[in-house]
């Protein structure tokens, strides 16, 4: 037995015609944090589904826990993109959240009491129980981000997948944001789509980045060599008291 | 009215207009919450073709409507299911070959064909007996299926591909759920005819999604709206011997652009205020 919880093993995904990911092959270890970075169109949000199970790839595998994603997705979370979800849809809250519970470990497709209490208690502690009977449109882009999250995390998922996830969130919500991911990757592995290296190079412990090719670097940092190589105009930022950043654009991009 | 209740076909055509109704307000909410109008609609006249293979083989009306319309849902299940919102022209193809289809098997069935404006229109006031009990006996079955598979709908509507990590069938709930609209759609011809199914279908979801808090209050409410524009309909007709299923969506789109311009007031009126 290894420690990996992701594993991917030289995986290749065409989507009409068009490469999108050639040859990808890495592992994340148990309780890791990792960020997918890349230009647009790079394919983060394409490698995120095919180890979600909702893509098939063309060529290699994925194994989460050692298995393929579809069994074992009972065990873990997924925060899509904000912008994806219908807004206008009559659905509360509370029934957003408890989406997260559903077809968990039952064949009867509603929801038990149980369910409810850990919807409420999740609620609870991203402190959006006040808003618990609200119509979803109703919210603001920040809230309705921690509903997303709260749906996400409802189920103790050991895997949290999160795509893009401060997009539409403003900046004191971004850092209540982080250091609340800082809290779930206590006891799960998170891997998180990106674009702004700034902040999340204080919290992620390794950065993958992604533009077809995949290139996994077992540090929060990202060398100008790296850069140089595989990704994109990137706002480069190392650990330290004071982040600075690294601007610089390729030709090839 | 009520002196009207003394025919048995106006009883027939209530009770039709009722059970209708229910459908309308379950199968209706969800096509308008899935925003697969169009493929309602490509369903509803591929039915046609139903209803021309009915005469030409004598088969019963709902029998032969009902499995057509069947044929033509799952067939469009199968090509809309990687691209839900791409594939209108597959759809309006297929929605023309059942119209086709039905027009064809009706001029090739032997004897006097019956007057085809029913059809297009209804003809709510010739539902038979024999066809009530089998409308209740869908309309039943259409709710405790929904409701045995509620809160899947309701996440494989909202977000489909969240629903599909929590292991939801989603793939079968859409066979399923384009093979109830068949059947509803079979139900609802009867009532305000093939040309308009689509508005009885569609109205009362749409003025009842922006009052609600739920899925499940928006199927009661637009029930209960798709009711109340059926029997207005119908005691119109009754008074000024007008074509039933055209008054029934007249009603319902009195009330459409009724519920418009209250909002549109609304917001005008709370603007103001805010000044």
């Amino acid at each position: 037995m290894n420690s990996f919880v992701i594993e991917v093993r030289d995986l290749w995904f065409s989507y009409n015609g068009h490469s999108v990911l050639k040859g990808a092959d890495f592992e994340v270890p148990e309780k890791g944090f990792v960020a997918l970075i890349g230009p647009n169109g790079g394919g983060k949000t394409t490698l995120l589904k095919l180890m979600l199970g909702l893509l098939e790839p063309d060529r290699g595998r994925v194994r989460i826990f050692g298995e393929t994603p579809r069994k074992t997705m009972h065990r873990i979370g997924y925060v899509p993109q904000e912008v994806g979800v219908n807004k206008s849809f009559p659905i509360s809250v509370t029934d957003v959240v408890l989406m997260g519970r559903m077809r968990t470990g039952k064949i009867w497709p509603g929801h038990s009491q149980h369910d409810r209490i850990a919807a409420q208690e999740v609620l609870n502690r991203l402190g959006m129980s006040e808003y618990k009977d609200r119509r979803i449109g109703e919210l603001s882009g920040g809230e309705r981000q921690k509903v997303l999250i709260a749906r996400a995390i409802v189920n103790d998922p050991e895997i949290l997948f999160l795509d893009e996830p401060v997009a539409n969130v403003d900046s004191k919500g971004q850092s209540e944001f982080y250091d609340l991911l800082k809290e779930l990757n206590e006891t799960a592995t998170v891997i998180m789509v990106s674009h702004d290296l700034m902040v999340i190079s204080s919290y992620v412990k390794s950065v993958t980045c992604v533009n077809r090719s995949v290139h996994y670097h077992d540090a929060a940092e990202i060398t100008q060599e790296m850069a140089d190589m595989y990704c994109c105009p990137a706002e480069l930022v190392t650990h330290g008291e004071f982040p600075h950043r690294v601007l610089r654009k390729h030709e090839d991009f | 009215m009520l002196e009207a209740l003394q025919f048995e076909f106006m009883r027939n055509a209530l009770l039709a207009g009722l059970l209708a109704s229910v459908t309308c307000g379950v199968i209706g909410t969800l096509v308008v919450v899935n925003r697969i109008v169009f493929i309602s609609g490509g369903i509803a006249h591929a039915a046609y073709g139903g209803i021309g293979a009915a005469f030409f083989f004598g088969l019963p009306y709902m029998i032969g409507t009902t499995g057509f319309a069947l044929l033509a849902a799952v067939i469009m299940a199968a090509v809309t299911l990687k691209a839900r919102h791409r594939s209108d022209t597959v759809i309006g193809v297929l929605w023309a070959v059942g119209m086709a289809t039905g027009v064809i098997f009706l001029d090739m069935a032997p004897g006097y064909n019956v007057d085809l404006m029913s059809y297009l229109f209804g003809s709510i006031l010739t539902v038979p007996g024999s066809d009530i009990w089998l409308m209740f006996g869908l309309s039943i079955a259409i709710i405790l299926i929904t409701g045995y598979f509620y809160n899947d709908f309701l996440g494989m509507s909202y977000d489909e591909e969240f629903a599909q990590i929590r292991g939801v069938p989603v793939k079968f709930l859409y066979f399923l759920l384009l093979g109830m609209i068949a059947v509803s759609v079979v139900m609802i011809i009867r009532v305000v005819g093939l040309i308009l199914v689509i508005a009885l279908l569609t109205i009362p979801p749409y003025i009842a999604e922006k009052y609600v808090k739920s899925l499940l209050e928006m199927m009661l409410f637009s029930g209960v709206l798709s009711a109340l524009f059926t029997l207005t309909g119908l005691w119109l007709s009754y008074s000024f011997n007008l074509t039933s299923g055209a008054t029934i969506i007249m009603v319902g789109a009195a009330a459409f652009f009724f519920s418009i311009l209250f909002d549109h007031l609304k917001s005008r009126f709370s603007a103001d205020r805010n000044e």
